[in-house]
């Protein structure tokens, strides 16, 4: 079972086959054959974060996943994010702050701080720092990043009061 | 960019099918559950299984009995630290679940994965072309890894040159505080299960680190049921706060009577030898959580830590934090603060670490 596999799989809500060697990596499989490449490799061993997507909802990162693993999932990653050009609050947040530099960190932050709100995470620096504790920015000193989510957390908590 | 070599692929859906797996592929196999230290290691040559098998596909690993006191072995870190079902004297196993690595690892890596977590040491946790440069070390002798049953003559351990063991270090996080809670697991083969303390299941070399077989596969975990006056906690020592292993890990569980008298302790240590190193507590039983003896019972649990200069930090400097951190996991199950309150405020680490090497 070591020539090429079918992976048939949901990624940001549509159905996708591709053929993999059974040791790629759910990253390859992004960024080469669907030509995702918003999800970035940064070590490779699962110590950045910056190929964090979501895996049937779960925050993951995807260079620790063989693609095998990735059979019948739904995958969710930065470029599925946005609903058409209307941009996520994590997005706009990270504009407004100006939590982004270099970049290369960026979707994988957006993606963990998605998450962290997902899961009802507020505007507490605290727990914000402890959301993104599995991503690293060698940029920012994370001040504006964690100051994006904290933004994105407030602007949610309003939407959610006004509807 | 490094890149797994080729391996054949199995997803069992029992456990039973696993184990028949595993017993005719033979050392060639390795489990793979969360796969979050696997697959680095593999990327990094540090051993070349021909044949990968996933547990993902495996439901009966992933559940809880009714009591929740019996995990299934691919549980994630995450829900354990989110297990609410847990007893509050249990709580250093969320603590524990909590403080591996980072959100992104605790999502996917398991509590059966960290029990067997291999073993850790500058030396071998590099690249192939690292390790190529220095000729390899004992556990990893040659350029694919290997670690599957290599003859213990061959190689060198580079941090003990003239040892005729490998000194790794067992870098679990989950173990030190499961075990201090008295958990056992059971461990199932084509033969049957049998079901051991988990102490049992670590032996202190830092190749054979494990006495489970290799054709074994770790299935539960199960914890006793909380008794009144227990209660537990975890300190993990380490350069950040997130992503890093520990340099030591202290799991504690007292049983206090109404009058504050030790009635029952168990202690033990992390990352300061090749296995979980439960402490002698007999000095502790019978007496109160006195200032005078925890400091008294800190310093003795020191003695037997042998840290040697294969992780982070100066060994000197963990050597003499050991005591440290030991009496301040004590403190905090007397009623003291806790490892972050205490390192905000008296500092149970206040020890400077020397500048020089």
């Amino acid at each position: 079972m070591s020539g090429p596999v079918e992976i048939a799989f949901t990624v940001n809500g549509e159905a996708k086959t591709v053929r993999a060697v059974a040791m790629a990596r759910l990253l390859d499989v992004l960024r080469e054959d669907l030509g995702l490449t918003g999800t970035k490799e940064g070590c490779g061993e699962g110590e950045c974060g910056a190929c964090s997507v979501f895996v049937d909802g779960t925050l993951v990162n995807s260079c620790l996943i063989p693609a095998l693993q990735a059979v019948g999932t739904s995958i969710e990653t930065i470029e599925g994010l946005a609903k058409g050009d209307a941009l996520h609050p994590v997005q706009e947040a990270f504009i407004a702050a100006g939590g982004a530099q270099c970049g290369i960190c960026t979707p994988g932050m957006i993606l963990a701080a998605v998450s962290y709100l997902r899961d009802g995470g507020d505007a507490k620096e605290a727990s914000i720092r402890e959301a993104l504790a599995g991503n690293l920015c060698r940029c920012t000193g994370y001040m504006k990043i964690v100051e994006s989510v904290a933004r994105a957390a407030a602007a949610i908590a309003r939407e959610e009061r006004t509807s | 960019m490094m890149r797994c070599r080729p391996f054949r692929y199995h997803a069992p859906r029992t456990v039973a099918e696993a184990a028949k797996i595993l017993r005719g592929e033979g050392p060639d196999a390795m489990v793979l559950a969360g796969g979050t230290d696997v697959i680095p290691n593999l990327k990094r040559k540090q051993f070349a299984p021909r044949t990968l098998v996933a547990l993902r596909r495996i439901g009966e690993l992933r559940t809880a009995s009714d009591d929740g006191l019996t995990l299934g072995a691919a549980t994630t870190l995450d829900a354990i630290a989110r297990h609410a079902a847990l007893p509050e004297a249990h709580r250093a196993a969320r603590i524990a679940a909590s403080k591996v690595a980072t959100p992104q690892i605790r999502n996917r890596g398991t509590i059966g994965g960290n029990l067997c977590l291999d073993t850790r040491c500058t030396y071998y946790d590099q690249s192939a072309e690292w390790r190529q440069a220095i000729d390899f070390c004992k556990k990893a002798p040659g350029p694919h890894g290997t670690a599957i049953e290599t003859p213990v003559e061959q190689g060198i351990c580079w941090v003990a040159p003239g040892s005729p063991r490998c000194w790794a270090v067992s870098s679990t996080d989950a173990a030190p505080a499961l075990i201090a809670l008295g958990a056992e697991v059971t461990l199932v083969s084509a033969d049957g299960e049998r079901t051991i303390p988990l102490t049992d299941l670590y032996a202190d070399d830092g190749m054979a680190f494990l006495t489970k077989k290799r054709d074994e596969l770790l299935t539960a975990v199960r914890l006793p049921a909380a008794v009144e006056g227990w209660r537990s906690t975890y300190w993990k020592l380490r350069r950040r706060g997130a992503f890093d292993f520990p340099i030591l890990g202290v799991g504690a569980a007292l049983k206090l009577d109404a009058g504050g008298t030790v009635e029952a302790a168990r202690v033990v240590l992390g990352a300061v030898a090749s296995r979980p190193l439960p402490v002698d507590t007999s000095g502790l039983v019978g007496g109160p959580l006195s200032d005078e003896a925890i400091d008294a019972f800190a310093a003795k649990a020191a003695g037997p830590a042998k840290p040697l200069d294969n992780t982070d930090f100066t060994l000197h400097w963990r050597k003499r934090v050991v005591r440290a951190w030991v009496a301040g996991a004590l403190r905090e199950l007397r009623g003291d603060d806790s490892e972050e309150a205490s390192l905000l405020s008296r500092s149970a680490a206040r020890i400077p670490e020397p500048l020089s090497v």
